[in-house]
């Protein structure tokens, strides 16, 4: 195991690189859909909740690997030419987005209904509610499932290793087909991932609980 | 229109129902196994016996922080290597799953037990229940309510996940989708039509079953 790190590291370096930046680029796109499709499935206006439930319904149902895929096999056929890594992430970010607009969604319905009450009957339009007064409380109650999904999303983002990503996952398969060394391989690659995903985790967990002792709003 | 009438035809709408088959009989015997592993792991994590419980969870923690990618190619190329067990592709794909899931699922169960408050346990201890009984009747039941609904989530996660396993050539429905539309790439956007359908069918009927069973128990 520790010849395959030592022999093989600039590639397995370059696979941790493209994995940690199809997460975080993923996250960041989820992030900025996720909050939208959330509004959209709480917001007073039906036509808006609609499009929200679809959205959400749809990709939380069905397998990553069909969605990244799509977006590796069938856009280049008929759109536009693009890379594993692009087809990847752009994949990984729709996924994600539907769980993240879950997460948000129970959020935003945590805090206090008197809190948006409050806000409208002082004056704030219902987006300035939102804005200054709902989310900001909501924060806190979403942090550590978010956290939660950045785990997920590098440890789903090995499906790159389907769509010649060069991620790590990919990585650890070309090098298992160089030296044949499967276990020692595997058990590498996984010490790294378990690097990357063990503390974000356990830091998600302390806050978690650290949290849920105090009221979400101080 | 006419790419999806030729598609569709009979021969491959059988083929492609083949796939379903193998994914649902591999999901089902996943789900049981892996329900019941995840219980046996969960509770001894939740008693927390002297040294077993702390290796236990951190074995879990390990397993849950890995790509399920990973532990699927672990078990059908790594096995081999390593005990000298040589698991064809659809043992190897129920491994890997149960695995992972078991993993997942103890943890959900340790917490929907930890989560039922401790006055419970004391009140019925203090009328005269052994801690098994108390556990049995009082506990259990309550745990359960709450943990329904991320169990049946977790299901849902395995059917998609099941998906992955197209990697190790397990003939199911994502990988008898990829031959048909391997042979003609007139095909694809009719199959992956199809994958998206059959794979939102399932996995929404679960997650809608999971919403009446939740209703009920309480």
């Amino acid at each position: 195991m520790i010849t395959i790190l030592t022999d093989h590291w600039a590639d397995l370096v370059a696979g941790l690189r493209i994995t940690l930046s199809a997460s975080l680029l993923a996250l960041l796109g989820s992030l900025i859909i996720g909050v939208i499709f959330a509004l959209f499935v709480i917001s007073p206006l039906k036509p808006l909740r609609v499009i929200g439930n679809i959205y959400v319904e749809i990709f939380r149902n069905i397998p990553l690997l069909v969605v990244a895929l799509f977006f590796y096999i069938v856009i280049p056929q008929f759109v536009v030419q693009i890379d594993g890594f692009t087809a990847g992430t752009i994949g990984l970010t729709i996924y994600t987005s539907a769980f993240i607009a879950e997460t948000v969604r129970a959020g935003i319905e945590s805090v206090d209904i008197g809190q948006m009450e409050a806000a409208r009957s002082n004056g704030m339009t219902y987006l300035q509610a939102m804005g200054y007064i709902v989310l900001p409380q909501a924060i806190k109650i979403v942090i550590p499932p978010l956290g939660n999904q950045f785990v997920n999303l590098v440890k789903n983002s090995s499906v790159l290793a389907f769509l010649a990503g060069f991620d790590l996952m990919y990585q650890a398969n070309l090098i298992v087909s160089s030296t044949l060394k499967t276990t020692d391989t595997y058990l590498a690659v996984g010490l790294l991932y378990l690097l990357m995903t063990m503390p974000l985790s356990y830091l998600m967990r302390y806050l978690e609980k650290r949290w849920a002792k105090q009221p979400a709003n101080d | 229109m006419q790419n999806f009438i030729d598609a569709y035809s009979w021969l491959n709408m059988h083929f492609l129902f083949e796939g379903l088959w193998v994914t649902i009989y591999v999901s089902v015997i996943s789900v049981v196994l892996s329900f019941i592993i995840g219980a046996i792991l969960g509770f001894v994590r939740y008693v927390k016996v002297k040294y077993l419980s702390m290796i236990v969870g951190f074995v879990i923690d390990l397993i849950r922080n890995l790509p399920l990618l990973l532990i699927i190619f672990f078990m059908y190329f790594g096995l081999p290597g390593t005990l000298g067990i040589r698991l064809n592709t659809v043992t190897a794909a129920i491994v890997a799953l149960t695995v992972f899931e078991s993993a997942m699922l103890a943890e959900i169960i340790r917490s929907g037990i930890a989560s039922v408050d401790h006055g419970q346990m004391e009140a019925a201890r203090s009328n005269g229940m052994t801690y098994l009984q108390a556990m049995w009747y009082i506990i259990l039941p309550q745990a359960l309510r709450r943990m329904v609904p991320p169990i049946v989530s977790q299901f849902v996660s395995l059917v998609k996940d099941s998906s992955l396993a197209t990697i190790i050539l397990l003939p199911e429905l994502m990988y008898h989708a990829q031959i048909i539309y391997g042979q003609n790439s007139n095909y694809m956007i009719p199959m992956f039509v199809a994958l998206a359908v059959l794979y939102f069918a399932i996995c929404f009927l679960l997650s809608r079953l999971s919403r009446a069973l939740a209703k009920r128990l309480k």
